[in-house]
């Protein structure tokens, strides 16, 4: 195996990337929090008037924390699928920082430190929703950026394979119908999944958001049990998936 | 002293082509080094291996005494290039894009400031610092991509086509940089399918075609060996190929047919067309060898095809 070729470069792409998104943050941070918080008030406050507490917790409370981390991962998803393929296919930035001493290595890295960077601040936003609102009810919360941080690594990772095995803007498309509705249908953010058939249960092991929800609940709450379990799935699932996106974007840009 | 490139034997494929076919090359410090050919001929991915992007299928390539692909991040800091497409970045204003750029190459902010200023006033950008780069002109957008390449200023420049699609005047714009920056002491590197282009800008040049080396020299050395002074053109000249022969047979060093079209090369011109003057050809043109003759002699067809 290759030992990927990275340096101090990477976080220049990520201050590349900064740069850009400095411009458009405003629109772009509002245009995803928008989404969260219809959620939060369509099926927290309006469906929640009709469900009775889960696990002692109301809807609202039970449903906030969910739509942290479901928010958080969306958000890397966009970036690196439909970001990533635009700076690459019809921007050719990357063709740009490649004649640069830049890696192709550093420059996956970077996208992928920048996709991890837009989950902390998209999950982070509804985290400071649900604080004004009164629905932090832990210190733990303040364990919510790390923990979105490793999720985020492992749904950039995620993205961009898609992105490498499927380079083209319709199989997008694909990505979030097919992958991405399923995780934030079944991973518990809207109900508790021991409701589900056995099988989806445990076929709910397997999604990431599964535990990244445990993690922000728990947090946020102030429930600890089983957490370290859920932490350590994530930090193990990331750096397995790490080395593929590397490879597989490798050979999608020296085509 | 060796050379700023040095390749020997080097080979690219692809999946399914054979772009570059084992080529060897030495472009000396100092001068302006060209491959010309038609679209396909193996230019653009001859350029991208040198500057690291595509890594060599087989052969020895060498770029400023650095080994590649070994040591393809020592070497990119040394070089210049600016891709067959302006890849500006479309999101940053044009200042800042320049300042985004010039962190890959570590120069603080205070340096890379200073040498943006420098490279907007010689490329006459002036007063466009926060424009995006959608309002600027093609010949400033070719411009900017050029000084951006510039920013660490470089020992080699690369250009894959830098004129490709620019009216006359913005390319005119572009050379007279080009010439410029030479005198600076920067070697370039360009490929192009014009031959004028290649004819003013280079000391040296290769003609490629589908992946091969067919000739190389000074672009006069080259018409010169490949050609003759001079061209006539026998318009359906090709319809009555004996008659000019019985004429005009020791008058000229070689032929070609193009189409109805016979192509005369020779070092008499005056005497030549005098000879054939009486035949009755609807179409008799005297006009100076260029490269473009050299290319259609070497391949046997346009280059524009």
């Amino acid at each position: 195996m290759r030992w990927p070729d990275l340096s101090y470069l990477t976080w220049r792409v990520l201050g590349r990337h900064l740069a850009v998104f400095r411009r458009t943050w405003v629109v772009n941070l509002s245009f995803n929090f928008a989404e969260p918080v219809l959620y939060l008030t369509a099926l927290g406050l309006g469906l929640g008037a009709y469900v009775r507490p889960i696990a002692g917790m109301s809807y609202l409370q039970y449903l906030g924390p969910g739509l942290i981390a479901s928010s958080s991962m969306l958000s890397t998803a966009y970036e690196c699928t439909y970001g990533a393929f635009v700076r690459l296919e019809y921007q050719k930035v990357y063709q740009a920082i490649l004649a640069t001493p830049v890696s192709l290595d550093d420059l996956v890295m970077g996208d992928i430190l920048f996709g991890a960077l837009k989950g902390i601040l998209y999950g982070t936003v509804i985290l400071i929703v649900l604080l004004v609102l009164g629905l932090v009810t832990s210190p733990w919360a303040l364990l919510v950026p790390p923990v979105l941080a490793v999720a985020g690594m492992l749904f950039a990772s995620l993205s961009l394979i898609w992105t490498g095995l499927f380079p083209n803007i319709e199989s997008f498309n694909y990505f979030f119908s097919l992958i991405m509705t399923p995780l934030f249908l079944f991973s518990g953010v809207f109900f508790p999944l021991d409701g589900l058939p056995p099988f989806l249960r445990e076929l709910a092991w397997f999604s990431p958001l599964t535990h990244v929800v445990n993690l922000t609940r728990g947090l946020v709450l102030g429930r600890l049990g089983g957490l370290p379990g859920d932490f350590l799935w994530l930090v193990v699932v990331s750096v397995v998936l790490l080395p593929l996106p590397l490879r597989l974007m490798r050979r999608l840009v020296l085509k | 002293m060796a050379g700023v490139v040095v390749a020997k034997g080097l080979v690219k494929e692809f999946e399914r082509v054979t772009a570059v076919a084992g080529i060897d090359f030495e472009v000396r410090a100092g001068e302006c080094f060209g491959f010309l050919g038609p679209n396909g001929a193996g230019k653009s991915t001859t350029l991208r291996m040198i500057h690291c992007f595509l890594p060599p299928t087989a052969g020895h390539l060498e770029i400023l005494g650095l080994a590649v692909p070994g040591q393809c991040r020592r070497i990119k800091r040394h070089l210049g290039v600016v891709p067959q497409e302006n890849n500006i970045d479309p999101e940053l204003k044009v200042l800042e894009s320049l300042l985004v750029y010039a962190r890959f190459f570590d120069l603080t902010r205070a340096e890379a400031i200073e040498r943006a200023g420098e490279l907007m006033a010689f490329f006459g950008l002036e007063g466009k610092e926060n424009e995006r780069p959608d309002n600027l002109s093609g010949g400033m957008k070719r411009r900017l991509t050029i000084a951006r390449a510039l920013i660490n200023k470089p020992q080699l420049l690369l250009l894959d086509e830098p004129t490709t699609g620019l009216d006359p005047q913005a390319r005119y714009q572009v050379w007279q940089r080009l010439f410029r920056l030479k005198e600076e002491g920067v070697t370039l590197i360009l490929t192009t399918h014009y031959m004028e282009e290649a004819a003013q800008l280079c000391d040296r040049l290769v003609i490629m075609e589908s992946g091969a080396i067919l000739a190389s020299g000074e672009p006069e050395q080259l018409v010169a060996d490949h050609t003759g002074r001079e061209v006539v053109i026998v318009g359906d000249g090709a319809l009555r190929p004996d008659e000019v022969e019985a004429v005009a047979g020791n008058l000229y060093r070689d032929k070609l047919v193009l189409g109805q079209d016979l192509f005369l090369y020779t070092n008499s011109g005056p005497e030549l067309l005098a000879a054939l003057g009486n035949l009755g050809f609807p179409r008799l043109v005297l006009r100076p060898a260029t490269l473009e003759d050299v290319y259609l002699r070497l391949t046997g067809k346009g280059l524009e095809e």
